[in-house]
Order: structure tokens, then C-alpha cells, then sequence
């Protein structure tokens, strides 16, 4: 996966065996353990492989609950209740995956803003950005699918109104519900096709994870201070270095999502879900899991017609819109400068724009009534601006810090101010 | 080469084998529940008992309980069929344990030790499932006129006992008793 | 130019706070005619299995599950619970089988193909009182009275802003066993004046979806008999009931909780090594 020239040597008479045939051990040395990581990178940069580690526990303790689970209407319920209450470590292995899902959606958002943050989408990466995207799509649909299988009442009715968003959809909307349904409402057969394709999106996702690796891989990483690697004194061999910097922080975050399952395991859950799902009764408030909630809020900030676009398709167009424009955002960003350390005007836009998608989480867990509907459109447009007016114009318009000229100057620099500090790291 | 040098590579080593066992006890750990979770659950595991009706079982006629996911053979066993397990010299039995569940484990498979005992030696329960590789044998078929598995060809006598063929035991009796003349109840 | 970025961006600023200070003032409340339940938040009782080193009570799940047999189980299944998890409440093999067989449980077919009733054994579950959700809404003008297995974690009352954030600090987990103990010692308050209480339905401010249920109360002082010597009050019999139920919804929690403190323990120690060796790999390298 490196783009640069290998250096693997295999010492033994095996090892060269095996590189002359399948030369897999030399991938693996090349990928992870010379490659050449920037000496800068800081602990938000080791959210990439916290977020392999969760993908894989996710996808083990799925396979392992998908021993258990039946995927009939009768019986899903039950049979998590079952896994809960008889299974021998069962409670372990399902609380493990439904918060993992929840810590999933931690770790990816820290991932992406991130990745706003110090520019990492800008040119040569606007593939590696998109590839995330992709990812995200596909997590997206795996955690809401994943979430219909518990068939408790958020279950169904969440499954219901999501799959609700297709019918906004002029002439061929509600074909297209039912095709995604099997019928005329959230059934049996719906719950089946859920189950597999929960089942099976998660190693769609583990094979556009090679490719998002790949595609760093030839591009290496960015780093705080935006400027490519051009000397070796700029770069660590990954392995010792970032392997176990990696693993510290991996420990961290599994010690937090340690304290959720052992302690707070349903802290993250909605208590209408373990109320079994009844398509005659809706609950009196419906929302969705945490990790959608910003999107929620903008479906239903839409409240007036757009034109000819009624309030319905509009609110659903701004949600998919949202995330669209995620796409789009290695070329709507216009600054030459990549991180932005360097940048006074976007860091204080950006770090509005976090508060602003964490204003619209908890706005989309309001009922939406009154004030809430006013605030959710105010949050809204500003989360469009950022990406649509704020990126580009800011780009034309700010002045930039004067940028160091290699990362060794920027890091010695650093600690020549803070003498104390280097010492210390 | 300073002094520290000569030191620091000994005291650098052994944090590295300290964490690296850490890492292999935490990897461990986690690995636990995912195989704990094969075994049988709690449900399964809960004993459940079967009682079955056998009033109308006259002699030479047998049924099939389901206990435990497996068929269970209740026979009332006709005269010549007692007569004919008493009479096998215990030399010629190929397993000479009883393996019956209400029995000590080295009880010898005698026919009183293999029936439902003194009284009611008319009555034998087994397992229905042959101790070769599971299957099911048939009823009173085979040499000895007990039971044969058509699978691989095991001969049972007419005490459920292994006599010739591939399986390595007796058909095991389960734990039952009977709660009246006409009720067995198993498990 | 930068004048007008500033002003921008203080302008946002302020217009997010204000509209959130606006938020902090919820919709007008008026007595007499509320919209949001419950109208009261549920109380915080103290609990025996709350906290990291929280531990279910078994005397007082036992008074529990004795004030659902007596009580509840009238109109209330626990059809998830089986008989041979009473274990966990402390029972002895011999005390679950009597237990289990003061219950009868349909079974069958029989040879003849016919459902028979037979005393239950270990490996049944608790029966519900009624046949079906039909026949127990239809016993009860109309509203089945819902199955309890789960309903210490089906039933959350809202903490609201910044309450929810503190929850995660001080693990408070407890909000279904508050409300079951709220709900059912809230039936001896009065509705405030010029409420309309709909005919067959019982005033409740801690009932998490309207102002009344249809539930009468259902304990009195004195209405179970206790053999250890706990009071036999109204309160006593809610909080032990709640205790019983949260037991019902998450059987292992106390096993959960200590599997919790080796991980973290664990985790810690690992997580120590590991940045120490960190330290040490880093040490000849300026980052």
C-alpha cells in the first residue's frame, strides 16, 4: 500500500520464500511498520485507528449475537431477550455492540473534524475525503438498519419514518418505499432483508477501509501544520512510533467505552425500545439514535415550501443535502493554506460550526414546536453557510498566518519556544 | 558508552515484556466471551423433564418421547426378549458397563441393571441415538433381534446393549423414574 | 474586512445564545391543564444496586417478587422471567421448585392432542394473567396492562439539560425504579383545581403520559405480609417491588457491575504501561 520504495529485506530462508510467491509480509512491513508517519501528529490524528479497532469489535460481537438472534417479528424481540438474559457472557457481547455503535459514531466525528480541521480533504486527497464519505454513508445505513433488529417500539417506528423520507420523493417515491420495505408498511419481510443486509454492509465498509488506507497510504498523512513531508528528519517509521501512540489512545477510548457498557449501558438507548414493537401505537415522542440527531433537526427545520418543492421533500432534500455537501468540500474550500492553525478567521468559523452541529443534536431531540423550530433553521442555515459561503469566500478573503517551512522547523520552533516542553516530550 | 547506557537497555526491556503481557492477558480476556457464548445457554441447560403416559404400552410394544432434543425408547419388553439379554454371558458383551444414569458408572450391564429394575424389568428407556456417530437405530431389527442402526450397521440385543458392528457402547439410559404404575417421567 | 468578519461571527454567537436562553423558558405550564407529563419528575430513592459497587437486596427483591405474586401478577405477566432465575433472588433449588408448582402452566399436546394444564416446574416462566393481549385489554376497558419484565427500562422520565450530562458522572442509572416508586405511591395526591379528570381513570402527577391511568391503585398499608419485619407500608411495598423489578429487567447487573471494575482496573494499569513505554519509545524524538 506505500507508495514509496520498499525496504523490506526478509532475513530468513521462509521469508524469502514466501515474498517470491505472495509477498504479503512485505505489504504489511511496507504499511505498517516502516512507513513514514510526520513527527507532529497529535492524538487527534489516532482516531483512524480507533475507529479499525471498533470495526472490527463491531463486526465480532455481530457475528457472534447473529448466533443467537432470529430475525422473525415473533421471535426478535425475545430472542435479544434471550441473548440478554440466558446466553452464557450475552449481556456483555450485546451491550458491547450496541453502544459500540454509539462509540463508533464518537470516534467518526472526532475523525472528521479532524480532518475539516487541519485541511486533511484539500488536494492531493480530495479521493482518501470522499472515500470517508462513503464510509460514513455505509455506517450510517448499517447503524439504522442495525437498529431496526431489536424490533422494540424505536425499532419500528424509526424504521417506519426513515424509510417515510423515500415517499417525498415525486412519482416514484412510494415504489420506492415498498421495494425497500417488501410491502405496504414495516413487516416481517422488512425485518429479514435488514437483518442480512445489517449483515452484510459491514464488510462493504471493511473493503472501502482498505481503500480509504490505500489512498493514504500513497498520499501519506497530513499533519497540524499542513505542510507536506519533504525531508526524512520530517517523518517517524510508523511502527515504533505511531504503533504504540495508537495504542495508548486506543486504551483510553476503550476505557470510556468500557464505563458505558459496565455501567451506563443503557444510557445511550431510548426506553422505548425495550417495549416490544406495536404498529398500532406510536410513542409520544420519536427520535432517532444520538449519532443522527443533527440531520433530524434540519428534516424538520423545514417547515415552509421552497417554490415548487413542498416542505416534505425539502426537509428530506436538506438531510441528504447535508451530508452531500460533505462530498463536495475538498473543492469548496478555496484557502490555499491546508491547516487551520494557520488560519484565525476559518478556526473560529470551524469551531462555531462544531457548537452549531452539537446545537442541532440536542435541538433534534426537542419535540419540534415553538422556539425549537426557529432555532433548528437559524442552526441550519448556519451549518450550510459554513460549507457553501463561509469555505469558499473565507478562502479568497482571510490572510493567513506566515507558515513555517518544514515540519522539523515548525517542531523545533515549538519547543524552542516552550523550552519546558521540550524537555518534558 | 556511559553507564546509563549498559543499564537503561535492561530496565527498557523489561517494560516492553511487561506491556507486551499486559497486551496478551487483555487480548485474552476479551477473547473469553466470545467462546463462553457457545456453550449451551441457561435455557437450554434448565433440566427439562418429560413425563410420558405409558398405560397403554402392552407387552412387545414400544414408543418415542422427545426429551432433551433426542428421541427416548420406552419398551415393555415381552418374556422371551428378558430371557433372551439374561441369558448373554457377560463375557460376550462387548461394553460391559450398564450405562444407565441411575445406576453407579461401573454398574455391570446386566439386564436388571439396563430395565427399569427389580419389579419392573419389563421396562427399559434408552436413549434413542446410537453411540457410534448419533443416529437413530431401528426397533427390533438387527442379530439379536433388539435394535440395529442402519447407518453403519451397529447390532443392539434386546437390552439396548452393543453386540456387534462400529459403536462402542450401550444405547444410555437417561435418568427417569416412575411417578406411577403408568407415568415415567424423564430428566 | 475584518471588522464585518468579527461582527458576523459575533452576531451568530449571539444569536445561537439567545435563542438558546429562550429555549431554557419550556412552554407555559398551567396547572389545571398541563402539556408535558409527568407533571412531577420522579423522585431519587436511594438503592441498593445504584453506583459502580451497586448490589441487588435479596431480602428485598425477595418482599418484592412477594408483593408482585400478591398484587401485580393479578393483571401484570413476567413472561420473560422463568422460575429458575429466582435463584438470583437467593431461593434454593427446592424453594424455586415450590415456587414454580404453585403456578399452572398449559402444556401439550398430549398423545391425544390435547392441551392439559400441569403445575410448573423450574424451567417454565411466570404465565400471564390473561390469554392474550385482547382478552387483558378486554378485561380492562380497553388498555392491557402491560407485560413488567422490562419495565424498569422501558420507562425513563426526561432528564432534561444539563442533567443528562451529570448523569454520565454520577452513573444514574436508576430513573425506571424512581419512576415505578413515584408512580405508585403518587396516587395520594390531589388534582389542583378545575382539572378534569377523564371518568375511570386515576389522577397521577408522576404517570410519564398524561395526567390520570387507568391503573387504580393498586397497594394499600398492611395489604402483604412481611415475615422479615419490614414495615408493611405503602412505600415499603413500592420501593421493594421497584427493587424486584429492575431485577426482572436486568438480572445481571450485579455481575455486570463487577465484571466492569476488573475491566476498568485492567484498563488503567494497561493503559499506564502502555504510555510509559510510549514515553521511553518517543523520548530521543522532538514531536
Amino acid at each position: 500500500m506505500s507508495g514509496g520504495h520498499s525496504t523490506y529485506t526478509p532475513k530468513s530462508g521462509i521469508g524469502k520464500w514466501i515474498d517470491a510467491r505472495m509477498p504479503l509480509p512485505r505489504l504489511v512491513y511496507d504499511s505498517f511498520v516502516a512507513y513514514p508517519v510526520p513527527r507532529n501528529l497529535n492524538y487527534a490524528y489516532t482516531f483512524g485507528g480507533i475507529l479499525s479497532l471498533m470495526l472490527i469489535a463491531q463486526i465480532l460481537t455481530g457475528v457472534v449475537l447473529a448466533m443467537h438472534y432470529v430475525s422473525d417479528t415473533s421471535l426478535a424481540f425475545v430472542s435479544v431477550e434471550k441473548i440478554m438474559r440466558d446466553v452464557n457472557s450475552g449481556w456483555l457481547l450485546r451491550y458491547m455492540h450496541a453502544n459500540g455503535a454509539s462509540f463508533f459514531f464518537i470516534a467518526v466525528y472526532i475523525h472528521i473534524m479532524r480532518g475539516l480541521y487541519y485541511g486533511s480533504y484539500k488536494a492531493p486527497r480530495e479521493l482518501l475525503w470522499i472515500l470517508g464519505c462513503i464510509i460514513y454513508l455505509l455506517m450510517m445505513a448499517t447503524a439504522f438498519m442495525g437498529y431496526v433488529l431489536p424490533w422494540g417500539q424505536m425499532s419500528f417506528w424509526g424504521a417506519t419514518v426513515i424509510t417515510g423520507f423515500f415517499t417525498a420523493i415525486p412519482l416514484v417515491g412510494e415504489w420506492i418505499q415498498q421495494l425497500l420495505l417488501g410491502g405496504f408498511a414495516v413487516d416481517n419481510p422488512t425485518l429479514n432483508r435488514f437483518f442480512a443486509l445489517h449483515y452484510l454492509l459491514p464488510f462493504m465498509i471493511a473493503g472501502v477501509v482498505v481503500l480509504h488506507v490505500w489512498a493514504l497510504h500513497v498520499t501519506g498523512q497530513t499533519n497540524p501544520t499542513g505542510i507536506e513531508v519533504k525531508a526524512k528528519t520530517d517523518t517517524v517509521a510508523f511502527t515504533p512510533y505511531a504503533t504504540i501512540k495508537d495504542a495508548f489512545a486506543m486504551i483510553v477510548f476503550l476505557a470510556v467505552f468500557a464505563y458505558f457498557i459496565f455501567y451506563m449501558p443503557n444510557y445511550l438507548g431510548h426506553p422505548d425500545n425495550y417495549i416490544e414493537a406495536n404498529p398500532l401505537k406510536t410513542p409520544a415522542h420519536i427520535v432517532p439514535e444520538w449519532y443522527f440527531l443533527p440531520f433530524y433537526a434540519i428534516l424538520r427545520a423545514i417547515t415552509f415550501n421552497i417554490g415548487p418543492i413542498d416542505s416534505k421533500l425539502g426537509g428530506v432534500l436538506a438531510m441528504f443535502g447535508s451530508i452531500a455537501v460533505l462530498f463536495f468540500v475538498p473543492w469548496l474550500d478555496t484557502s490555499r493554506v491546508r491547516s487551520a492553525v494557520y488560519r484565525p478567521w476559518y478556526k473560529l468559523f470551524f469551531w462555531l460550526f462544531v457548537a452549531d452541529a452539537i446545537f442541532l443534536g440536542w435541538l433534534g431531540s426537542r419535540p419540534a414546536e415553538g422556539a425549537y423550530v426557529a432555532m433548528a433553521q437559524v442552526a441550519t442555515l448556519y451549518y450550510f453557510a459554513f460549507f457553501i459561503v463561509i469555505m469558499p469566500v473565507l478562502g479568497l478573503i482571510e490572510t493567513p498566518r506566515r507558515l513555517p517551512n518544514s515540519i522539523t522547523e515548525a517542531v523545533l520552533s515549538k519547543n524552542k519556544a516552550h523550552p519546558a516542553v521540550a524537555a518534558k516530550v | 558508552m556511559s553507564a546509563e547506557d549498559t543499564i537503561e537497555p535492561s530496565r527498557r526491556d523489561f517494560l516492553y515484556i511487561a506491556t507486551g503481557m499486559a497486551g496478551v492477558v487483555g487480548v485474552g480476556g476479551a477473547v473469553w466471551p466470545f467462546i463462553d457464548q457457545m456453550r449451551p445457554d441457561a435455557s437450554t441447560l434448565a433440566l427439562a423433564t418429560v413425563e410420558v403416559d405409558v398405560a397403554a404400552l402392552e407387552p412387545g410394544m414400544s414408543l418415542t418421547a422427545k426429551w432433551r432434543g433426542k428421541p427416548i425408547f420406552i419398551r415393555n419388553r415381552t418374556p422371551e426378549e428378558i430371557e433372551a439379554a439374561k441369558s448373554v454371558p457377560m463375557a460376550e458383551l462387548k461394553d460391559p458397563v450398564a450405562r444407565n444414569a441411575n445406576k453407579a458408572a461401573d454398574a455391570p450391564a446386566t439386564d436388571e441393571d439396563r430395565s427399569a429394575g427389580d419389579g419392573k424389568e419389563n421396562w427399559l428407556v434408552m436413549i434413542g441415538s446410537c453411540t457410534h456417530l448419533g443416529c437413530v437405530p431401528l426397533g427390533q431389527q438387527g442379530d439379536f433381534g433388539g435394535w440395529f442402526c442402519p447407518c453403519h450397521g451397529s447390532h443392539y440385543d434386546t437390552a439396548g446393549r452393543i453386540r456387534k458392528g462400529p459403536a462402542p457402547e450401550n444405547l444410555a439410559v437417561p435418568v427417569f423414574q416412575f411417578v406411577s404404575d403408568t407415568k415415567i417421567r424423564i430428566g | 474586512m475584518k471588522r464585518i468578519l468579527k461582527g458576523l461571527a459575533v452576531l451568530s454567537v449571539a444569536t445561537v445564545c439567545a435563542f438558546g436562553a429562550s429555549a431554557a423558558e419550556e412552554a407555559g405550564h398551567s396547572a389545571a391543564e398541563p402539556t408535558h407529563f409527568p407533571i412531577f419528575k420522579p423522585h431519587h430513592e436511594s438503592w441498593s444496586f445504584a453506583g459502580p459497587f451497586g448490589k441487588y437486596d435479596l431480602a428485598q427483591l425477595q418482599r418484592g417478587l412477594k408483593v408482585y405474586r400478591e398484587v401485580c401478577a393479578a393483571c401484570h405477566g413476567l413472561n420473560l422471567v422463568s422460575f429458575r432465575t429466582l435463584e438470583g433472588l437467593g431461593y434454593s433449588d427446592a424453594q424455586v421448585k415450590a415456587i414454580a408448582a404453585q403456578y399452572e402452566v398449559q402444556d401439550g399436546p398430549n398423545a391425544d392432542g390435547e392441551m392439559f394444564n400441569r403445575p410448573g416446574i423450574p424451567s417454565d416462566y411466570f404465565p400471564s394473567p390473561y390469554p392474550n393481549t385482547e382478552a387483558a385489554a378486554a378485561a380492562n376497558n380497553g388498555a392491557a396492562p402491560p407485560d413488567l419484565s422490562l419495565i424498569a427500562k422501558a420507562r425513563g422520565v426526561e432528564r432534561g439539560f444539563p442533567t443528562f450530562i451529570f448523569d454520565i458522572f454520577t452513573q444514574y442509572a436508576e430513573s425506571g425504579p424512581d419512576y415505578l416508586y413515584s408512580l405508585l405511591t403518587g396516587y395520594d395526591q390531589q388534582p389542583p383545581e378545575g382539572m378534569q379528570i377523564p371518568e375511570g381513570t386515576h389522577y397521577n402527577p408522576y404517570f410519564i403520559a398524561g395526567k390520570s391511568l387507568a391503573m387504580p391503585p393498586p397497594l394499600s398499608d398492611g395489604q402483604v405480609t412481611y415475615d422479615d419485619g419490614s414495615p408493611e407500608t405503602v412505600k415499603q411495598y413500592s420501593h421493594d417491588v421497584a427493587a424486584f423489578l429492575m431485577w426482572a429487567a436486568e438480572p445481571h447487573m450485579t455481575a455486570r457491575k463487577q465484571t466492569g471494575f476488573s475491566v476498568l482496573a485492567f484498563l488503567i494499569l494497561f493503559g499506564a504501561l502502555v504510555y510509559i513505554t510510549k514515553r521511553k519509545v518517543w523520548s530521543e524524538v522532538t514531536h
